[in-house]
C-alpha cells in the first residue's frame, strides 16, 4: 500500500526542505492564491470546516471551528502560535515535518495569520530538538528574504511575521496555555480555562494555537478545496495523518496514510511484529491514550471516531506497540514514572497523584505488591481524572485504568507471585537489547 | 445581574462573579485553601470542586464563573467526593506533624481534614521532606508542610508589589523559595504568615511561645502610622504574645504592615532600653527608684518653683504625636493650666508659618474612597516606608484606572506603576511644585498668579500637571517629608493652589497615628505659645517629654539635646529607659498603648478608642490618669475625670463620632516663596521605617531586617566624584553637629544631596534634618 504523502515523502518522508525545493513541488502557491484572488478570510474557514481537518496535536477538535472562535472586531494585536512542542512519549511526526517541510508549516501559519487577521505568529519547538529549530529560522530567514513574510506580504496590504521560540524540553510546555506562559517568559504552568486562548491568550490577546502537522495541511486544502482533503479520508475525519510507529516492529518511523485505514494496514507499512512475534497491545495515540489489547486494536481502521469507539483515542497518532514479551506492569510503571517526573506541580491531584500511581505501580513492578493495590490504583486515577487543571491528570490516570482494566490479571500474578507473568527470558528476548541465545 | 442557585439557594450576583463570590453572598461556606478574596484566582488547590449542573466533571468554585441559571451543589455526593479526594492527596505528603506545629489549632488544613480527611492513610511510602528556607528575621519556615497554594507567592507579587517568592522545580519536586541568598524584605512581609493555610510560614518572634487557644484576642488600634490598622493583640499571663490584623475593610483590610504586627516585642522589652516599671527620680546626680507619690510630689513642688522663679512660659511641654488623645489633651491642658502655652506634637516640623490659620492638616478624604480617585500626585513621601499599607492601596488602585504621580527627593521604588515622576533635591522641591502647579494651569487654561510667573515647568512637572489636570476624581497628598521641609507652607499653598485649579481634593498623609489627635486635642500652641522647634531653640527651664525621645523624635536632636541638658526640670513620660537618664530629673513609667485605654484619630479623621489589652506592668501607669492626678497636685480646675472616655468626651467637645468639622487642611493667603538657596551639598533626610517611634525602634527582630540597617551617607555616582569619595569610605558628616558614617552608592539621591536618616542614634549627633551639609574623610 502507497503512502499518500503531501507533507511527507512515503520514504520515511525525507525530501529537500529548502525554499526553492519547496516552491517547486508546488508550495507557497496556496499563500500567493490568497493574495492575489484576494480571498476573503471567511471563505478560508469555510473551505477547513469544509474539510473536516481536525487538531492532529491529540485532542482531535475541529480546526475550522477553532479559526472561527477568534474575534473579528477586535482592535488589538492577535496571536497564531504553532505547538511543536512535541512531547508526547511515542511521537515524532512534528520533528520530521520540521526537518523535511518547514515551509509548509510556515505556509500555513502565513494563511492563519491572514484568515484571523493576526500579524504575529510563533512557532513554540521543543527544547531537545535543536538542530530542528535552527533549520527553522532559516527558512524563516529564506521566506523573509522572499517577501513571503514580514511588511506587505508579496506586495499585498497583508503583514505578518513569524518568529521561533524554542523550549527547553518540559512536558507541561507541550499544553497550550503553559505553552503561552513559556513564550511569555514564565514559569511554564498551564492556565485554568475560561478564559480560553481565543479571548485571552498570548500576552493576554487573542490566540489560537495548532499544532504542526495541522498547519502544514492547510495549503493543501487550499490548494484543492476542503472537499477533496475530506475525500481523502472518511467522513467528519477528513485528509490524511501522520502516524508515528514504534516499539516491536520491524520498521518504526513516520507513515502518512489516509484518515480511516485500517490498523493492519499500518503494521504492515511498519514492516510487521518484529521477529514474527505476537502482538500483544497497543497504545494508538500517545502514551496518554489508554492501551488497546492486540485484538480490540485490529478490528479498528485509524481514524478519530473508530478509535474513540474502540475506548481509546488517536491522539497525536503515535501508535506503541507490544508483542508478547512485553511486561504490562513494566510498561506502565515506565509510563507512570514519566508523567510523576513532568507534572508541573501546580495542582494538587497531579502534583501529589502522579508520584502516588508511580510509587504503588513500582511496588508491584518490584515484588512488593500488595492485594488491595489494583483497587487502590483505580481510585486515586478516580480522583486525578477531572480534577486537574490540564489534562496532565488525565494523560497520567488513562494508561492506569487502562492497563489494569485490559491486563488486571498480569497485574494480579504480579502482586500474588511478586514476578512477572511473562519469564524474564522471553522479556529480554523480546526487547532487541539482549543477545539470547 | 444573573442568578445562580446554590444548594437550592438563590441569589444574584454581577456578571463576571464566580461561584465562590455567588457562595460567600449566600453564606454558604465551600472548602478551599488557594482562594483568597484579596490575590488572584490560581484554582490549585482544588478543595473548592463543587458539582454544577451539566457539567460533565466537579468545576472549582473560585474560579468558574457564573452562568445565568446555573444550579451548583457544594455538598452533593459527587463534590464531596472530589473535595475528599483532594483533601487526601494533601494530606499525603504533609508531615501530620500538629502537635509540633505552631500553626496547630488555627490551621485551615488541620479544620478541614476533620470534615473531609480520613482516620487513616491509604499512602504508606515515604513522604516528601523539603529544606527550609531562610526568610529573614520574620518569617520562620517549614517547608514541608507547604501545600502549594501559592497564597504567599501571590501576595508579594500582586499586593506587596515585589515578587520575593516563587515556586521553583516541577511536580512534587515543586518548591516555593526565595531567590536564591534572599530573604523577603517587603515591609508588608507578615502578611504571608496569616495568609499560609498550613504551618508552613509562621512567626519567627512568637514562634513555639503560645498555643493560639490559650490566648485570648483583645481588639486594639495601631499606634505607628497615620492610618490606624486594626489590630487583634493577643495575651496571655498579662503579657502580649502576638499581633494579628483585625479585618477593616475601610483601613487596613486584612493586611497588617511589619510594623504594626511586631513592634509589640518592645512591650516586653528588657534591658538597658526595655520597660521601665518603676518611677525614677535623679537625686544629687544619682537615679534612684521611688514611689509614684514622692515623683509627683517632687514634679508638683518643682513646677511652681520654675513657674515662680521664671515664669509660667519657661515650662514647655513635648509629646509624641503616637501619644493617645486623651493624653496630649490633659498634657495640654495641665501645661495651659499652669499658665504656657507652651505645647506641641509636631517634633519633626520645621516650618510652622500655618499656624494661626486653623489648619488641622488631615488626608483630605476617606482612605476606602483612594480607589475610586482617578488621578493622584505624591509630593514628598517615602511611601512604601512611611505609609505601607497607603502605598498598597495605591498600588492597587494604579493598578486599576488611577494614574499616581510622585514628586519626591529619592527615587526609592515606590512599586507603584507611576504616571509621572520627579526626583530633585529639596530646595528645589517648591519649584518643582510651582512647576506642576503652572503646567496644570496651563492645561486648564487658568491664569496663574504672579509669584508663579518666572516659573517654567521642566517636563516631569508638566507631565504631572497635565496628568492631574485630565482627571476627574483627583487628589494631592503631601507626605511626610513635604510635612518636615523647611518651607512646608509654600508646598502647603502650592498643593492648595494646584487643588483649586484641579478640583483635586487635598490633604496630609498623617506621620503619625495620632498626628490629627494631636490637632483636635488642640496639643499645638496659640499665639501666645511656643511650637517645638522655638521651645527647643529659646531654651525652657522646664520641660514636660510625653512618650517622645527628643533626640531621635525632634527636628533637631543636635539642639533638643542641648536645650533638655540646660534645662532645671525635665519630667520624661515613658514606657521605656530611654536617653532621659542623661538630661531628666523625673523619669515617670507610662503605659504603652497595650496597657491604657485610649483614643487615636486616624489621617481620616475617624475616631478610634481602645482599651488596655494587658494590666500595666509594674508601677507602670496609664500616662491620662498620672497627668490627671498632676493636675490635682497642682490644684488646677478641671482636673476630675474618672475614666478616658470622660477625657475623650472632654477633649471630643462631646461629639465622640466625628471630628469632621475640626479638619481643615485649607489656609487662605499664605505666601508663596519660591525663592530657595541651593547649598552646595545639601541633606535629604528619611525616617527610616523602623526607627520612626520609641515603640518600633525597641522591636528585637524589626532590628535585624534589612531595613533596620544603620544609616549611611548615601550619595549618587556624580557627588561621590565630585568630593572624591568611593563607597564603603567613613566620613564625617557634619550639620549643626557631626557623625560618622560609612559612604555608599545610591543612585536614587539627587545630584548634590547626602541622604543621612533621621530617628537613629548613629545619627542623632547631627542637627537638621535639612540644610547645608559637610562631608570629610574620617
Amino acid at each position: 500500500m502507497d503512502t499518500l504523502g503531501f507533507i511527507l515523502d512515503a520514504e520515511q518522508g525525507e525530501r529537500g526542505w529548502r525554499l526553492a525545493e519547496y516552491v517547486q513541488r508546488g508550495g507557497y502557491a496556496a499563500l500567493k492564491k490568497i493574495i492575489s484572488e484576494k480571498i476573503p478570510p471567511e471563505n478560508i474557514v469555510a473551505e477547513l470546516k469544509q474539510s473536516a481537518l481536525r487538531g492532529r496535536g491529540g485532542a482531535g477538535f475541529p480546526t475550522g471551528l477553532k479559526w472561527s472562535f477568534m474575534p473579528r472586531q477586535f482592535s488589538g494585536a492577535k496571536y497564531v502560535v504553532c505547538n511543536s512542542d512535541e512531547g508526547e512519549p511515542g511521537t515524532f511526526k512534528d520533528r520530521d515535518i520540521l526537518r523535511w517541510n518547514p515551509h509548509m508549516v510556515i505556509e500555513g501559519m502565513i494563511i492563519a495569520g491572514y484568515a484571523m487577521g493576526c500579524q504575529r505568529g510563533y512557532n513554540y519547538i521543543h527544547g531537545e530538538i535543536w538542530e530542528i529549530y535552527k533549520r527553522f529560522e532559516e527558512a524563516l530567514e529564506e521566506a523573509r528574504a522572499a517577501k513571503l513574510l514580514g511588511e506587505r506580504i508579496l506586495d499585498s496590504d497583508f503583514s505578518f511575521d513569524l518568529y521561533a521560540h524554542h523550549g527547553y524540553g518540559a512536558y507541561i510546555c507541550g499544553e497550550e496555555t503553559a505553552l503561552l506562559e513559556s513564550i511569555e517568559g514564565k514559569k511554564g504552568q498551564p492556565r485554568y480555562k475560561p478564559p480560553f486562548p481565543a479571548s485571552v491568550g498570548l500576552y493576554g490577546k487573542p490566540t489560537t494555537i495548532n499544532n504542526t502537522e495541522t498547519f502544514a495541511s492547510v495549503p493543501y486544502i487550499i490548494n484543492e478545496g476542503g472537499d477533496k482533503f475530506l475525500q481523502l479520508g472518511k467522513p467528519n475525519n477528513g485528509g490524511t495523518k501522520l502516524f508515528s510507529v514504534s516499539g516491536h516492529v520491524n520498521r518504526p518511523g513516520n507513515f502518512e496514510v489516509p484518515m480511516g485505514t485500517p490498523f493492519k494496514d499500518l503494521l504492515a507499512m511498519a514492516g510487521g511484529m518484529r521477529g514474527g512475534r505476537k502482538l500483544k497491545a497497543v497504545i494508538p495515540g500517545g502514551s496518554s491514550a489508554p492501551v488497546l489489547p492486540a485484538d480490540v486494536i485490529m478490528e479498528c481502521t485509524l481514524d478519530y471516531d473508530s478509535i474513540a469507539k474502540a475506548g481509546s483515542m488517536l491522539g497525536s497518532g503515535a501508535v506503541i506497540v507490544m508483542d508478547e514479551t512485553t511486561c504490562m506492569v513494566k510498561a506502565l510503571e515506565r509510563l507512570s514514572y514519566f508523567y510523576f517526573e513532568e507534572s508541573c506541580g501546580q495542582c494538587t491531584p497531579c502534583r501529589e497523584g502522579t508520584g502516588w500511581l508511580y510509587r504503588v505501580v513500582h511496588r508491584i513492578e518490584h515484588g512488593a505488591g500488595r492485594p488491595e493495590d489494583l483497587d487502590l490504583l483505580n481510585s486515586v486515577t478516580d480522583n486525578i481524572m477531572g480534577r486537574t487543571i490540564c489534562a496532565l491528570g488525565d494523560a497520567a490516570s488513562m494508561p492506569v485504568k487502562s492497563f489494569i482494566k485490559h491486563f488486571g490479571a498480569e497485574f494480579e500474578y504480579h502482586i500474588q507471585n511478586g514476578k512477572c507473568l511473562v519469564p524474564e527470558d522471553a522479556q529480554r528476548a523480546g526487547s532487541g537489547f539482549f543477545k539470547v541465545a | 445581574m444573573l442568578e445562580i442557585e446554590i444548594d437550592g439557594r438563590k441569589t444574584e450576583v454581577a456578571d463576571g462573579s464566580t461561584v465562590m463570590d455567588a457562595a460567600c453572598k449566600l453564606g454558604i461556606f465551600i472548602p478551599h485553601f488557594c482562594y483568597h478574596k484579596k490575590l488572584s484566582i490560581a484554582a490549585n488547590c482544588r478543595m473548592c470542586l463543587v458539582e454544577v449542573e451539566k457539567a460533565p466533571k466537579p468545576l472549582p468554585a473560585c474560579a468558574t464563573p457564573v452562568t445565568n441559571g446555573m444550579k451548583v451543589f457544594t455538598h452533593s455526593k459527587t463534590a464531596v467526593k472530589a473535595q475528599k479526594g483532594v483533601m487526601e492527596f494533601l494530606l499525603i505528603n504533609h508531615p501530620l506533624d500538629c502537635p509540633i506545629c505552631d500553626q496547630g489549632g488555627e490551621c485551615q488544613l488541620q479544620d478541614l481534614s476533620v470534615g473531609y480527611g480520613q482516620g487513616a492513610s491509604r499512602y504508606q511510602e515515604e513522604k516528601r521532606v523539603v529544606t527550609n528556607k531562610n526568610l529573614g528575621p520574620l518569617i520562620a519556615t517549614d517547608m514541608t508542610r507547604c501545600i502549594h497554594c501559592t497564597r504567599c507567592v501571590r501576595f508579594t507579587q500582586e499586593i506587596a508589589g515585589w515578587m520575593e517568592l516563587g515556586q521553583a522545580f516541577r511536580g512534587e519536586h515543586a518548591e516555593i523559595m526565595p531567590f536564591i541568598e534572599k530573604t523577603v524584605d517587603s515591609e508588608l512581609s507578615g502578611n504571608i504568615i496569616d495568609l499560609c493555610p498550613v504551618g508552613a510560614l509562621t512567626s519567627k518572634p512568637f514562634r513555639f511561645a503560645a498555643r493560639t487557644w490559650e490566648l485570648s484576642r483583645r481588639k486594639s488600634i495601631s499606634p505607628h502610622d497615620g492610618l490606624g490598622a486594626n489590630m487583634i493583640v493577643q495575651v496571655k499571663y498579662d503579657r502580649v504574645f502576638r499581633v494579628l490584623p483585625l479585618e477593616n475593610e475601610d483601613i487596613n483590610e486584612c493586611w497588617l504592615s511589619d510594623k504594626d504586627r511586631f513592634s509589640y516585642e518592645a512591650l516586653n522589652a528588657q534591658g538597658d532600653d526595655g520597660r521601665l516599671t518603676k518611677p525614677m527620680l535623679k537625686q544629687c546626680g544619682e537615679w534612684r527608684e521611688v514611689d509614684w507619690q514622692t515623683a509627683l510630689e517632687f514634679i508638683g513642688t518643682d513646677l511652681k518653683r520654675v513657674a515662680r522663679e521664671h515664669g509660667a512660659a519657661a515650662i514647655g511641654a513635648l509629646a509624641s504625636p503616637h501619644s493617645t488623645l486623651e493624653e496630649l489633651y490633659l498634657l495640654q491642658k495641665l501645661v495651659r493650666g499652669i499658665g504656657s502655652g507652651n505645647v506641641d506634637s509636631r517634633l519633626r516640623q520645621t516650618d510652622f508659618s500655618l499656624d494661626g490659620k486653623q489648619v488641622t492638616p488631615w488626608l483630605g478624604l476617606p482612605v476606602a474612597e483612594i480607589p475610586a480617585l482617578d488621578r493622584v500626585l505624591v509630593v514628598g513621601s517615602f511611601l512604601r516606608k512611611d505609609h505601607p499599607l497607603l502605598a498598597q492601596r495605591l498600588r492597587q488602585a494604579a493598578k486599576k484606572t488611577t494614574r499616581v504621580s510622585l514628586l519626591h527627593v529619592a527615587d526609592d521604588d515606590s512599586l507603584i506603576r507611576l504616571d509621572a515622576k520627579s526626583i530633585v533635591a529639596p530646595s528645589a522641591l517648591t519649584a518643582e511644585l510651582a512647576g506642576v502647579v503652572k503646567a496644570a494651569a496651563e492645561a486648564k487654561g487658568v491664569a496663574v498668579d504672579a509669584a508663579l510667573a518666572g516659573i517654567q515647568p521642566s517636563a516631569a512637572a508638566r507631565a504631572m500637571g497635565e496628568s492631574l489636570a485630565s482627571g476627574e476624581k483627583t487628589a494631592i497628598f503631601l507626605g511626610n517629608f513635604a510635612q518636615q521641609h523647611a518651607q512646608a507652607a509654600t508646598l502647603h499653598a502650592l498643593a492648595q493652589k494646584l487643588a483649586d485649579i484641579t478640583g483635586a481634593r487635598f490633604g496630609y498623609l498623617g506621620e503619625a497615628a495620632n498626628s490629627v489627635g494631636a490637632g483636635v486635642a488642640k496639643a499645638t500652641p496659640d499665639a501666645a505659645g511656643l511650637n517645638a522647634a522655638r521651645m527647643l531653640a529659646e531654651p525652657r527651664k522646664a520641660y514636660f517629654v510625653l512618650h517622645a525621645e527628643p533626640e531621635l523624635d525632634c527636628a533637631n536632636p543636635a539642639q533638643a539635646l542641648a536645650a533638655l541638658r540646660g534645662a532645671d526640670l525635665v519630667v520624661a513620660m515613658t514606657p521605656f529607659r530611654t536617653r532621659a537618664v542623661d538630661y531628666a530629673h523625673v523619669i515617670l513609667p507610662v503605659a504603652p498603648f497595650t496597657e491604657t485605654s485610649g483614643t487615636f484619630i486616624n489621617t481620616e479623621g475617624r475616631v478610634q478608642s481602645f482599651n488596655a489589652v494587658v494590666k500595666p506592668l509594674g508601677e507602670t501607669r496609664p500616662a491620662w490618669k498620672v497627668l490627671r492626678v498632676l493636675g490635682n497636685l497642682l490644684e488646677l480646675p478641671g482636673f476630675d475625670h474618672d475614666s478616658s472616655e470622660a477625657v475623650r468626651a472632654e477633649a471630643l467637645g462631646g461629639k465622640p463620632a466625628s471630628v469632621a468639622e475640626q479638619l481643615n487642611n485649607r489656609a487662605d493667603g499664605v505666601a508663596i516663596n519660591l525663592t530657595a538657596t541651593t547649598p552646595a551639598l545639601q541633606r535629604i533626610a528619611d525616617v527610616p521605617i523602623y526607627f520612626a517611634d520609641p515603640l518600633a525602634r525597641r522591636a528585637a527582630s524589626l532590628r535585624q531586617t534589612r531595613d533596620a540597617l544603620p544609616p549611611a551617607a548615601r550619595m549618587n555616582a556624580a557627588t561621590l566624584a565630585k568630593l572624591g569619595l568611593a563607597p564603603g569610605a567613613q566620613v564625617k558628616v557634619s550639620l549643626g553637629g557631626t557623625a560618622t558614617l560609612p559612604v555608599e552608592l545610591d543612585a536614587g539621591v539627587p545630584d548634590g544631596c547626602v541622604r543621612v536618616a533621621a530617628g537613629h542614634e548613629l545619627t542623632s549627633g547631627l542637627g537638621p534634618m535639612q540644610g547645608e551639609l559637610t562631608v570629610e574623610r574620617a
